[in-house]
């Protein structure tokens, strides 16, 4: 009988245990972009850069070159070296807390510049890394270790829409928000991965790929109870789908 | 070679080219402006990058970034734009990654004002950012030894694998004066730059990681003290100094920059007149000359320290001198530049010894 591989772990992501706790879905998204990187042979010439939150350990995951930047900087950082170094694949991964409160600013320039990089930013609604606290993503009423009453607009405003907000920005080419909360929706998730890196090795610059994930243990649910949570909670609030396509040309000034 | 009249902040963008600068990031802020002005013509000329940031947040970053996959860097800020920096830093001495910094100085605290200052000695000697750590610091003072040393930085950063800056102050940056730009300077053997994440682990059969990031305690120590070793080294042999008329002095004037510049012209004036007056020019403010006043002459009874600043230096000398020596101090601040006449009197204060 001949044997036919189905499965196997990516080449895109070192062998060794990731960091993350079980059931939450920063794992299935370092594996996407792990296949995709291996997939596309982007592996020899990535650059990932590394942020400030739950994945500040990714420069040990992703199998290629990596950098680790300051809390908000990754956009800076991966504008350095994407300036310096053009032929390679640079990429961030980023939190929410990191991409939409603390690195406003470099988030959304690198996108007004049109840096030819690709984002991966992991909305999960909170602060894992430093044990839950309120997020500008954080929903209504969402109770966190800063909001113990639940989020209040009165005092916090409201939830910050982070592809919605990037696609007013001219210099952008591609946003698209995904979520891998079932099979089917990583299988698009996956190709929206491809679409961003396409777009940078076909220099046609700023993509971003928001992922809309979970932190079963700062939201204090199940794994399972957290991905229907994330459904009915956090999709209708950050609606799934593409945000900008400028790779046509039509609004790429 | 021939000199050519140039302003301060221009010529050390030129220098910088010339030192072999590959790639630049910044943002606007007086009194350092016509060093990105410079080079975001020139820089593309040579075929380099030239990027004007969002941010002091951001240019740092970039730096962080284009450091880290092996280019060599530069940015230039003054005072308030190097206090922002101070995070980035921090993080590329951590990472052990070179760079170059220009830091024009202006007054302050805060926004402070845009007049010459040498305020930002303990933020630049002490280290604004976190965790134990150190860059050298060159405090030139003419036009032609900032040229040069701005062209030395980027070796001497990729030799110890540590950001280097040269701190002057606004005079500098904004006076003409005529200087050889090609001068020879020192030149390291420098090793190929194995370390830096380049996108190319394909080709080089491994993967590059640039890190600041230990969890464990005792690694994190480990690093430190590797980081230390480094210091040290710097302590031993970047010492930089000038000894002027020091052999009969009787009062000797510590000053720095522009600062020493006008030391001098006092010094001349109180020579002529007979009065023993000698100076110590730090031309590195970090690491300290310690070694400049190990052997002063048996006439010396005071060290004066002038600064355009409120003494910050002047721990540095008194550090080094506890115990001897009557350890006098003079400084204007916020911008102020003390005229010759001034320094004079300071110095005949103490001429004859008994104060
Ligand atoms: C300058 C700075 N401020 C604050 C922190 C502390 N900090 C570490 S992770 C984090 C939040 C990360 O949240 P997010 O980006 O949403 O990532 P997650 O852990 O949820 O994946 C904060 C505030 C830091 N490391 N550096
Ligand atoms: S704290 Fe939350 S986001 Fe972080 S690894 Fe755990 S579950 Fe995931
Ligand atoms: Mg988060």
């Amino acid at each position: 009988m001949k044997t036919q591989t189905v499965y196997k772990p990516t080449d895109g992501l070192v062998k060794r245990d990731l960091s993350y706790c079980p059931g939450c879905t920063h794992g299935v998204i370092h594996k996407l972009v792990g296949e995709v990187l291996e997939e596309k042979g982007l592996l020899d010439t990535g650059v990932g850069v590394a942020s400030v939150g739950c994945s500040v350990m990714s420069y040990e995951f992703f199998n290629c070159d990596m950098q680790q930047a300051a809390h908000g900087r990754a956009p800076a950082v991966a504008t350095g070296i994407k300036r310096v170094r053009p032929e390679s694949t640079v990429f961030t991964y980023q939190g929410d807390g990191d991409l939409a409160s603390i690195g406003m600013a470099e988030i959304v320039h690198a996108a007004h510049r049109g840096e030819n990089i690709t984002v991966i930013f992991v909305n999960n609604a909170i602060y894992g890394m430093t044990g839950g606290q309120m997020a500008p993503t954080t929903l209504i009423d969402q109770k966190t270790s800063t909001s113990p009453r639940g989020r209040k607009q009165k005092d916090a405003g409201l939830p910050l829409r982070m592809s919605e907000l990037l696609a007013t920005v001219p210099g952008a080419t591609y946003l698209e928000r995904v979520s891998v909360h079932d099979p089917k929706h990583i299988r698009k998730a996956k190709k929206a991965l491809e679409k961003a890196f396409e777009v940078q090795t076909q220099k046609q610059g700023f993509s971003m790929i928001e992922f809309v994930s979970t932190c079963p243990v700062n939201w204090g649910m199940t794994p399972q109870d957290s991905l229907e949570w994330a459904v009915d909670n956090l999709i209708p609030y950050y609606p799934l789908g593409v945000y900008k396509d400028a790779t046509k040309g039509d609004d790429n000034g | 070679m021939a000199k050519v009249l140039m302003k301060g902040n221009e010529a050390m963008a030129l220098a910088a080219i010339k030192g072999g600068c590959d790639a630049f990031f910044g943002y606007p802020i007086t009194p350092q402006n016509e060093i990105p002005e410079y080079l975001s013509y020139h820089m593309e000329e040579n075929n380099r990058i030239f990027v004007q940031a969002e941010s002091e947040v951001a240019a740092i970053n970039m730096v962080y970034g284009a450091a880290g996959s092996g280019a060599r860097v530069l940015t230039s800020s003054s005072s308030p734009g190097i206090a922002l920096k101070q995070e980035g830093i921090s993080y590329i001495v951590g990472s052990e990654l070179p760079c170059v910094i220009i830091n024009v100085m202006r007054g302050g605290p805060g926004l402070g004002g845009i007049q010459p200052s040498q305020g930002d000695y303990n933020q630049i000697t002490r280290g604004g950012g976190n965790g134990d750590y150190h860059l050298i610091a060159f405090a030139p003072e003419t036009l032609q030894e900032t040229v040069d040393v701005v062209k030395e930085s980027f070796d001497l950063a990729d030799y110890y694998r540590n950001p280097v800056m040269i701190a002057v102050d606004g005079l500098i940056g904004q006076m003409m004066e005529p200087v050889d730009m090609d001068k020879e300077i020192p030149q390291k053997d420098l090793p190929a730059k194995t370390w830096a994440a380049t996108g190319e682990s394909g080709k080089r059969g491994s993967r590059n990681k640039i890190v600041s990031l230990h969890l464990d305690p005792y690694d994190l120590e480990k690093h430190n003290l590797k980081l230390k070793e480094k210091y040290d080294k710097m302590v031993e042999n970047e010492q930089r100094y000038e000894m002027i008329s020091i052999e009969d002095a009787e009062v000797v004037i510590v000053a720095y920059g522009s600062m020493a510049r006008i030391a001098r012209s006092a010094v001349k004036a109180l020579r002529e007149e007979g009065v023993k007056v000698g100076i110590i020019r730090p031309i590195t403010i970090w690491p300290f000359p310690e070694k400049a006043f190990e052997n002063l002459p048996e006439s010396v009874h005071t060290l004066l320290t002038l600064e355009m600043s409120l003494g910050q230096m002047h721990q540095d000398v008194k550090i080094v001198n506890q115990g001897r020596y009557n350890l006098a101090f003079y400084g204007r601040a916020g911008g102020v530049v003390p005229e010759t006449d001034e320094i004079i009197e300071q110095v005949r204060k103490y001429v004859g010894g008994n104060k």
